[in-house]
């Protein structure tokens, strides 16, 4: 297969410039995406392409944003809208998750919605408390959202092709820490489907189900690890919605150890909801408790040192697996 | 708007259905046939038959929670609407909306909504649709006057002004929000002003004279064909029932009721055909007996029909046909 190095950044500014070259009623909606190129420089190159009215530039108006994204999607167009920062959704939480996810089961599956909602995530930056959160479970738990996470620029790649060819409402959490990781990627056009978890490490003693960038955290931790003797087996669901719970309990059966890595807080965050799967599900294959490593339940803090401190890295996820297996001695 | 008779009845009918409708509506709801909770049109008619009577079949209208009126205007089809009251099998929604979430996407009609001004943007964004595919179709967003202090109305006004997209906003201001009335919580009169902060014609209409709506209505949407941008219209009415039924209506005097039921849009229009036309009641007479027809056969559909099977309550939330998964 012949591949290409690029950034996850570019991978996904690809698939959007194939796409909307396919599709004439593709559009992309979100405030400074036109000529500016995007507040994260995603789409930079596009509008020189595309002109006004397929990149097209918003104002600060994100509930609209999204009605407006939503209404062209249910009338004949395809969209992908634009929140610049995953903070910005509150600012259009009734338009998805009223209208956008409800609105093809309220009309008794009549309406076809293929809509995606990029927005990046994430701390590490100094973002502080509203540019670096990870909202993924509000729209997890709301039923009719498709929830993607692309860890790689490969899977950003294929993905987000499943994604905008879905006819269903879909909601691409970017990382920001990984728009600029360069990676090998296939040249040709694929498609990874939904609710396929991929195994980014294999290993016997340790399941480590992580998210988002904390796929690649997770990913150092082993190898630090593996010079201890404990072989990590690296899970990444890719999507949250639908969650390929077979790979996830398989891993859990090989190895009978489980830890959730993921950025947003502990309390009711994705972990919690897997947790609570294997419990149901995977109970007895468990040999020890379920650890969890993620966001300390505050705000983000601005300073560097409280930022480290409230939020996952190598070292927490080195420190709770050692603690783990030094209990079973 | 000519004074033309065919109009006048076609108006005139249209109207009389849904008011007919919602008469049906209110009495089956008290004998308990009608679950959850529903909102009437009961008084407003005139504003959904004049605009719709304006559109063509491919434009799209977002609707509200008291949207009933709003879809028969558009076309919508009373069996399935009553079936969907009823919470059939064979309602519009297959019993999974209800009052506030019936569609009909083949009527461009994208929704009643159970959320104050959740249908405006939705409205814009339809008329992006029709800009972007390059065609000759308008959105309507209809709403009341509390949905003119959320923030969508004004994103929404100032997004199409700002793209000349291809919708209208209509304004039905019955005077209160639930029970707080309008005078308030607002210092603006005339709501029609906000029209002048987004660039765009604002307009103010007796919303209980169906001729005078229709004849703005036209102009704001051939405004908008033509490529030329939105235009808000409000048109001031009342609703004769409560904000839903059963409320208890203890925020405006019997004088005051009394006064705006004197103004009522059906009453204004038929005494107009009588005197312009030369007709009598006798003559009006068979649009109500066709429409008592008809809605006997739809309640009568309604009724018979079988509720959904408990587990369907898991089907329809994706498609997975056509590219889903």
């Amino acid at each position: 297969m012949k591949t290409k190095t690029m950034t996850y950044m570019e991978a996904i500014r690809e698939v959007i410039r194939e796409e909307m070259r396919k599709d004439p009623n593709l559009f992309m909606i979100g405030e400074d995406v036109g000529p500016y190129g995007g507040e994260m420089g995603l789409s930079q190159g596009l509008w020189e392409e595309f002109g006004d009215k397929r990149m097209r530039d918003a104002p600060i108006s994100e509930a609209t944003i999204i009605g407006c994204a939503l209404g062209a999607s249910l009338s004949g167009c395809r969209a992908i809208a634009e929140i610049p920062f995953c903070d910005f959704t509150g600012e259009c939480m009734d338009q998805i998750y009223n209208q956008v996810a409800k609105m093809r089961y309220m009309f008794g599956g009549k309406a076809q919605i293929p809509l995606v909602i990029r927005t990046p995530i994430g701390g590490y930056l100094g973002g502080a408390a509203q540019h670096s959160q990870c909202l993924e479970a509000w729209f997890t738990h709301t039923p009719g959202l498709k929830i993607v996470m692309p860890s790689t620029a490969k899977d950003a790649k294929g993905l987000l092709k499943t994604a905008i060819h879905d006819v269903n409402p879909v909601m691409f959490f970017e990382h920001k820490k990984l728009y600029h990781i360069k990676e090998e990627v296939p040249e040709e056009e694929y498609f990874i489907p939904f609710g396929k978890a991929d195994i980014k490490r294999s290993g016997k003693d340790l399941t480590i189900i992580a998210t988002s960038y904390m796929v690649k955290m997770s990913l150092k931790a082993a190898e630090i690890l593996a010079k201890e003797g404990i072989e990590v087996e690296i899970v990444d669901p890719r999507t949250l919605v639908p969650l390929d719970e077979d790979t996830i309990i398989a891993s859990v059966k090989k190895t009978g150890r489980v830890m959730v890595v993921h950025e947003a807080w502990k309390r009711a965050g994705i972990g919690a909801e897997i947790v609570a799967i294997l419990a149901e599900k995977a109970f007895n294959f468990l040999k020890y408790p379920i650890i969890r490593v993620a966001a300390e339940n505050v705000p983000i803090p601005f300073s560097p040192v409280l930022e480290n401190f409230v939020l996952p890295n190598e070292d927490k996820i080195v420190k709770a697996a050692k603690n783990l297996f030094e209990k079973e001695d | 708007m000519s004074l033309n008779k065919e109009n006048c009845l076609g108006l005139y009918r249209r109207m009389l259905l849904i008011r007919k409708f919602e008469e049906r509506v209110s009495r089956l709801y008290a004998d308990g046939e009608i679950p959850g909770f529903v909102h009437l049109y009961i008084g407003e008619e005139a504003i959904a038959v004049g605009v719709c009577s304006n559109l063509n079949k491919d434009d799209f209208i977002t609707s509200t929670h008291r949207g009933h009126g709003h879809l028969i205007a558009k076309g919508g089809n009373p069996r399935l609407m009553m079936a969907e009251l009823f919470a059939k099998k064979t309602g519009y929604c297959k019993g999974k909306g209800g009052s506030m979430h019936i569609a009909d996407l083949d009527l461009g009609i994208l929704g009643a909504n159970g959320i104050v001004g959740g249908g405006i943007p939705i409205a814009v964004g339809a008329a992006y649709s029709a800009y972007l595919r390059g065609t000759s179709q308008v959105a309507i967003a209809f709403f009341g006057d509390g949905a003119s202090n959320k923030g969508v109305f004004h994103e929404s006004l100032n997004m199409s002004s700002a793209w000349s997209l291809p919708v209208i906003f209509i304004c039905e201001n019955n005077q209160f929000g639930v029970s707080t009335r309008i005078s308030r919580i607002t210092n603006v009169e005339d709501l029609s002003k906000r029209a002048v902060g987004y660039g765009i014609p604002g307009i103010r209409v007796n919303g209980n004279d169906v001729l005078a709506v229709q004849e703005v209505a036209k102009e704001a949407i051939d405004r908008a064909r033509s490529g030329n941008g939105p235009s808000l219209i409000v048109a001031d009415t009342w609703r004769h029932h409560g904000h839903f039924e059963g409320e208890n209506v203890n925020y405006c005097t019997q004088e005051e009721r009394a006064a705006w039921k004197k103004k009522c849009p059906i009453l204004y229009l038929s005494d107009l055909i009588k005197k312009e036309f030369d007709l009598v009641d006798e003559d009006l007479k068979k649009y109500l007996n066709e429409i008592d027809e008809l809605l006997d056969e739809a309640v009568a559909f309604a009724r018979d029909s079988e509720f959904p099977v408990p587990e369907e309550a898991l089907e329809d939330l994706f498609n997975t046909e056509g590219g889903g998964q």
